[in-house]
């Protein structure tokens, strides 16, 4: 089954997915997110992120049919309700059929279970979210312009546009690391969505709300000038793991050769 | 399946063992179609304390109070078990024997049977209770379908939300509650009910 669905994917990057199932490495290394990573809620320790390889496109259309295809409890006339919502595929003609000239745009409408099946094909899996923050902190040319203003502005004017009715194509200009269409395009699923807000550790038994969370921390968050990010860490954790909505999307990362998924 | 040298006699055999599971399936669903918003349509691979592998669909049937842990947690985790035996006890007794427990981990690397074991002992944990371990990217589904939030800090801890999730007898989540070291009214409530609609 595997090497049927391989070849399905080699096909589709022949027939002119120039961005097809490409993996980049990335080096990783000391990085400081957004989000507290200490004990304490109200600062920030920088986390070691591991090398790993992310796909340099979100998951198209075209390679979300050829996985449907292979895994048919996946169609969307299939599919449980607990794994996603009504709206899972609305954009597809049929449970597997694609719409016209869907092929190369990012699939949207799925769900966090779907596209954690989807990587799963793929040997490979939802990048974290740190992983994720990482790899978007970089320009066309810097590794991090997190600091540069003119950056910040150039990102948050695609979040203040109208969303389209569906997303364009993939494959816009590389990053600093050769990753496409960090920003700009759609939003994406990372594995640990539903656990971003889960900070501090603060594990006091007076309120009985803050039991809710073991070590229930303020949410708080270190660099309140990143509102391009932080939106998208807004959305994610607004949603549950069989939600689907029309601009969300997903990629996929995998280990370096060698290492474990 | 990275094309890592599976033979074709491997091959054979995996495709005879994939062919002997479909009369399984088809028992179960003859035994009554699973409903699409049930936990139990997401089947991971389960270890009890006592080193036994089972299925989560075993637990069908039953009201299941189930919530999720790790053991080395020294504050909240505890008082989970606590909360679900004051609301265990809380029934009657006769009502009480149609209850199970699920307390699944999200610490594989250091929840080994050996660990949940112990935990089990520790808390007095009955027959009617199931500590389940499970491979880390199972223990992520089983949360999100659960409403369980978790997340590893770097010194090996977790933060995570402590919640105890009533499933009816089919796996649908019929209550939830957030209260701890306490009978949460509402549950309780509805766990006679479910007790009762499966009686």
């Amino acid at each position: 089954m595997h090497a049927v669905h391989a070849v399905g994917i080699a096909l589709l990057t022949a027939c002119g997915a120039a961005f097809g199932a490409d993996y980049m490495a990335l080096p990783g290394g000391r990085f400081v997110s957004v989000l507290p990573q200490g004990s304490v809620p109200t600062a920030t320790v920088p986390v070691d992120i591991e090398p790993f390889a992310l796909r340099t496109t979100p998951v198209t259309a075209g390679e979300y049919l050829a996985f449907v295809r292979a895994n048919p409890a996946w169609q969307r006339t299939q599919v449980p309700e607990v794994f996603a919502d009504k709206r899972y595929l609305i954009d597809w003609r049929s449970a597997a059929q694609l719409a016209d000239d869907a092929a190369m745009r990012p699939q949207t409408n799925v769900s966090w279970f779907a596209a954690k099946a989807y990587c799963e094909s793929e040997g490979a899996r939802l990048p974290t979210w740190l992983e994720w923050e990482y790899a978007a902190s970089a320009d066309e040319t810097r590794r991090d312009a997190r600091a540069d203003p003119a950056w910040r502005r150039r990102i948050l004017a695609w979040y203040e546009r109208p969303s389209a009715a569906l997303p364009p194509n993939v494959g816009g200009p590389p990053n600093a690391y050769g990753v496409r269409d960090l920003h700009g395009l759609v939003w994406e699923w990372v594995d640990d969505f539903n656990a971003l807000f889960i900070a501090g550790d603060s594990r006091t038994q007076g309120d009985p709300d803050d039991l809710k969370f073991c070590g229930a921390g303020a949410i708080s968050v270190i660099d309140r000038d990143s509102y391009a990010v932080l939106m998208r860490i807004a959305l994610l954790s607004s949603l549950g793991a069989a939600d689907t909505t029309s601009n969300l999307g997903f990629r996929c990362a995998r280990p370096l050769d060698g290492a474990r998924p | 399946m990275n094309g890592s040298g599976l033979s074709r006699r491997d091959a054979v055999l995996l495709f005879a063992a994939a062919a002997a599971c479909l009369p399984i399936a088809a028992r179960a669903a003859a035994a009554g179609e699973l409903p699409g918003n049930s936990i139990y349509q997401f089947r991971p691979p389960l270890t009890d304390q006592d080193g036994h592998t089972f299925d989560i669909t075993s637990l069908r049937g039953a009201p299941v109070l189930v919530s999720m842990f790790y053991s080395s947690c020294e504050m909240v985790c505890p008082m989970i078990f606590e909360t679900i035996q004051l609301t265990l006890k809380a029934l009657p007794a006769a009502e009480r024997e149609r209850v199970r427990v699920l307390m699944v981990s999200f610490d594989p690397a250091r929840d080994s049977v050996a660990v949940l074991k112990q935990k089990a002992e520790a808390h007095r944990c009955d027959a009617r209770w199931t500590l389940a371990r499970t491979d880390e990217t199972s223990a992520r589904k089983l949360a999100a379908l659960l409403g369980v939030q978790y997340r590893r800090l770097a010194s090996g801890e977790f933060n995570h939300s402590s919640t105890i999730e009533l499933l009816d007898a089919d796996g649908r989540i019929a209550a939830r509650t957030g209260t701890l070291a306490a009978v949460d009214p509402g549950l309780l409530k509805a766990l006679r009910a479910a007790i009762s609609a499966h009686a």
